[in-house]
């Protein structure tokens, strides 16, 4: 079964950037949010949904299977916890 | 402003102090090209890596050069988003290492 990645990134964030060509390069399939672009509640609700995975609110923030938590376009973790 | 225009004014005022932009040219322009966007979006060019309040003085901290990247540059060679990097981090000599957030957790919006 494929797992359901998740990333929480900004628009401007260069490490964000350079973690979706990562995903894409290696064929991993995964949804995303751009926090920045969110406004109101809705921003408030995803902040609160980021802060249980990474209370620092950094990013890009990728969870995989809503358990596993990579904080940072740490490219071998990212495989481990992908594959 | 265009993001070489603002490349051209910070490398004067920023090299001069030790900080060299890294010499990843399209990661650099990239990064102008996103604190203009945060300039128009804020009316202050705040961290592109980071999520900013929209309020100046909550913000204050993350503003472009933050307040983090001295110490980031000291331990670290480069500074949060690897736009500020050291001369020995721009020629390899040192190891390119993973930046953690030096924020401290209280100081974010929510």
């Amino acid at each position: 079964m494929s797992k359901d990645i998740f990333l929480y990134a900004l628009s401007t964030c260069i490490h964000c950037k350079n973690t979706k060509k990562f995903l894409e390069e290696n064929n991993i399939d995964y949804d995303f949010v751009y926090v920045d672009q969110l406004s109101g509640e809705e921003k408030e609700r995803i902040v609160e949904e980021i802060k249980k995975y990474n209370p620092r609110i950094s990013f890009p923030t990728l969870v995989v299977d809503g358990k596993k938590v990579i904080v940072g376009l740490k490219k071998d973790e990212i495989m481990e916890a992908c594959q | 402003m265009t993001p070489q225009k603002l490349y051209e004014a910070l490398k004067k005022v920023q090299e001069p102090q030790g900080y060299y932009f890294n010499k990843d040219h399209s990661m650099t322009m990239e990064l102008m090209a996103s604190l203009l966007e945060n300039k128009n979006r804020y009316g202050y060019m705040v961290c592109p890596c980071r999520l900013a309040s929209g309020d100046r003085a909550q913000d204050r901290d993350i503003i472009c050069p933050c307040a983090y990247r001295e110490a980031d540059v000291k331990e670290f060679g480069s500074c949060y988003c690897g736009l500020y990097v050291s001369r020995a981090w721009n020629e390899d000599e040192i190891p390119h290492e993973y930046v953690p957030e030096r924020r401290p957790s209280d100081k974010m919006p929510i």
